[in-house]
């Protein structure tokens, strides 16, 4: 086993600015004493999924709360791959139609954090996740 | 001032004695059920108030009559004995011609005002064809890239008779010329419209972070829209100063409170600079306040709001006019304290929020709709959240007298308390050169935001109860509300009327309008005026927005 931290992105896709959620979340990764990374507002997933190469993160939290997480998500996930990031785990978390939950995991999204989630239960999902790097 | 006490009060005298003969015992027989009490912006409340804690306000000077300063029990001398609140809810959803719709329906159902949401693409000023609005096309609100969205979106409402209110910020100048080039060709004469533009920028780069421009030139193009709506649609609120979103983002209602008055103090600042008389256009500034869950705290909140309001008015810039004095409000309930969760839980939330603002004297009120957790409300949903409304002011009568919970020992301390830490905040900004250089430093976003945090820590610790989530949540729960479900074809849709729209117009004519605008801009005129004749020319928002971003730049978030 490394000591190496985990890393994790955490991003905002769309148009969206709301990103209460996402600082909320950044903040109680870092203090669980995970490596965290923000994009800021307004990324690509192009740009998502470069931030995640550059930054070498073992996990990518994606905050989206507008509706377009079915266009958006599985974009990330296959950019992700495409660039060989083949464990980076994409979590995503807000306003998700329970419908729409397991085609989104089906194209590879982890898990769907839904609101009124516990901080503590994405720090344990990433811990109990996260493949050990060698 | 108060003198400093030297002996106590009889009824601090009074009290003392009961603390020992009656409580200390009741105490020692059942113990409280937790140590500490706290509001939902987590701040203590203790057990008991009495006139020991309002020993420091005046009647006159702090609480007075309806319809005098300092407003503290409202605007209006009868209350809502004279005219109700406005009911108006926020509706917004697909292609302008859906949402004509649902405004009809919400009409004859009896609300007496409209309010616009936009979507996404158009709040942040692109066109539905930008490749930045995939996926986001009439999701959050409606679709309006042109003249010819609004057309559709206002068919068949007499914008002279109806007020409407548009929640859009950052491309508002367009948005307003739009609305106001519509109103036109329906033969309504602009100095007889009424209605709201949110127009209120500073909050977007504090919270809802839906921008364009740096704050500067933002703040100038508001400014535009005060001295042309003065001039030419007097009887239109240019702005409404909000504090809706700093409080969904995580601010207590003491930061919710100070953070928009200050907001509110800097366009007027701005105003004066640009050479605006104050009581030709602060009257109609006006504001917009959440309504969370913390009952009293709330309705403190909007008493503190209206006293604060006229002394600033009167203290920093001179005024006596009632109008500038007089600090009008819309209310909306909180979204954020919705769950989804037992989500039919949210339509005695909501009643319970609606009811605080009317309690605290609100000009308009939206009611959230339950579903609001899960997705844009279906009609049934909507039409609940509307007869809340209805039912507080048909059937409680709350309505029947003015400012009914004045003299409350609690409500008053409270809304003493609210002042004063909104006056904390006022003097750390002032000191920091005024809100636009406080958030050029990211102080209220860290304030939020730190907020945000402890607030949710409380919750995962259970100290903040939140029914249905941390405490009797059902396992295995089955979300049985239908949903509206908005897909890709209104992006389709909406981008056939473009493309129509761009076929149709005179190009020439709007390249020209559109080189006006630029050049009214870096000659730093009002731009109003070249922005409606765009908007004629049947420029598109992107275009227009565009012409605008290449004069001015764009925002870029400092990260803290």
């Amino acid at each position: 086993m490394s000591n190496r931290k985990i890393r994790v992105l955490v991003a905002k896709p769309g148009l969206d600015g709301h990103d209460r959620g996402a600082k909320v979340i950044a903040r109680a990764l870092r203090d669980a004493g995970m490596e965290v990374i923000y994009t800021g507002l307004r990324q690509t997933p192009e740009m998502i999924a470069a931030a995640a190469l550059q930054e070498d993160v073992d996990a990518v939290g994606v905050s989206i709360l507008s509706g377009a997480h079915n266009t958006l998500c599985p974009r990330i996930v296959q950019l992700l791959r495409e660039k060989g990031l083949d464990d980076c785990l994409v979590l995503v978390g807000g306003i998700v139609p329970q419908e729409d939950l397991p085609k989104l995991k089906q194209q590879g999204v982890a898990e769907v954090f839904l609101p009124g989630t516990n901080t503590e239960d994405i720090v344990k999902f990433l811990r109990d996740n996260v493949k050990p790097r060698e | 001032m108060p003198e400093t006490k030297e002996s106590s009060s009889p009824v601090e005298v009074e009290q003392e004695r009961w603390e020992n003969e009656t409580l200390d015992p009741a105490l020692a027989k059942r113990p409280e059920r937790k140590k500490s009490f706290q509001t939902v912006s987590l701040k203590e409340v203790d057990r008991l108030y009495t006139p020991v804690d309002v020993e420091g306000v005046d009647f006159s000077e702090d609480i007075s009559f309806p319809g005098e300063f300092p407003y503290t029990r409202g605007i209006h001398p009868t209350g809502y004995r004279g005219k109700l609140w406005t009911m108006r809810q926020f509706a917004g959803f697909s292609t302008p011609e859906e949402t004509n719709a649902r405004f009809k329906y919400l009409l004859q159902e009896g609300q007496t005002g409209l309010s616009v949401a936009y979507d996404l693409p158009t709040l942040m000023g692109y066109d539905a064809d930008s490749p930045l609005s995939e996926g986001e096309v009439g999701k959050c609100g409606v679709a309006v890239s042109s003249l010819s969205d609004m057309e559709v979106l206002f068919d068949g409402i007499p914008l002279e008779q109806v007020t409407v209110s548009q929640t859009i910020n950052a491309p508002a100048s367009v948005l307003l010329a739009m609305y106001l080039v519509v109103a036109e060709k329906q033969g309504a004469n602009w100095a007889r419209i009424s209605g709201t533009l949110q127009n209120d920028i500073l909050k977007e780069y504090i919270a809802q972070k839906e921008w364009i421009y740096p704050i500067k030139p933002a703040m100038k193009l508001v400014v535009d829209t005060f001295e042309f709506c003065m001039d030419h649609v007097p009887r239109y609120n240019p702005i409404s100063v909000s504090g809706y979103h700093i409080r969904e983002a995580g601010a207590t209602a003491a930061q919710e409170l100070a953070f928009t008055l200050r907001d509110g103090i800097e366009y007027v600042a701005w105003g004066v600079d640009a050479g605006l008389e104050v009581d030709r256009f602060v009257p109609r500034i006006s504001f917009f306040f959440n309504a969370h869950n913390d009952f009293f705290e709330e309705i403190a909140k909007y008493r503190a709001a209206r006293r604060i309001w006229a002394r600033e008015m009167k203290n920093r810039f001179g005024s006596s006019n009632e109008r500038t004095l007089q600090l009008r409000f819309h209310t909306q309930t909180a979204g954020v304290s919705l769950t989804v969760q037992q989500p039919l839980n949210n339509i005695v939330r909501v009643a319970i929020q609606a009811l605080a603002g009317v309690l605290g004297g609100t000009q308009s009120l939206h009611t959230d709709a339950y579903d609001e957790a899960l997705a844009l409300p279906t009609d049934r949903a909507a039409l609940i959240a509307l007869r809340t409304q209805q039912i507080i002011a048909e059937e409680t009568g709350v309505v029947n007298t003015v400012d009914p919970l004045g003299g409350s020992y609690y409500l008053e301390a409270l809304t003493q308390k609210m002042e004063d830490e909104a006056l904390d905040y006022f003097r750390k900004i002032d000191a920091m050169g005024g809100m636009v250089a406080a958030i050029e430093r990211g102080f209220p976003q860290r304030e939020i935001q730190d907020s945000a945090y402890q607030y949710q820590k409380a919750v995962e610790r259970g100290e903040q109860v939140i029914v249905g989530v941390n405490k009797y949540a059902i396992t295995d729960e089955q979300t049985e509300v239908p949903i509206l479900v908005i897909d890709e074809s209104v992006r389709t849709h909406q981008l056939e009327r473009l493309e129509q729209t761009r076929t149709k117009r005179d190009a020439g004519a709007v390249a020209k309008a559109l080189d006006n605008l630029k050049l009214a801009a870096q000659k730093n005129e009002n731009t109003m005026p070249a922005t409606i004749e765009a908007v004629r020319a049947y420029a598109t928002l992107g275009e227009i927005c565009s012409a605008l971003r290449d004069v001015y730049g764009i925002y870029e978030e400092p990260a803290f």
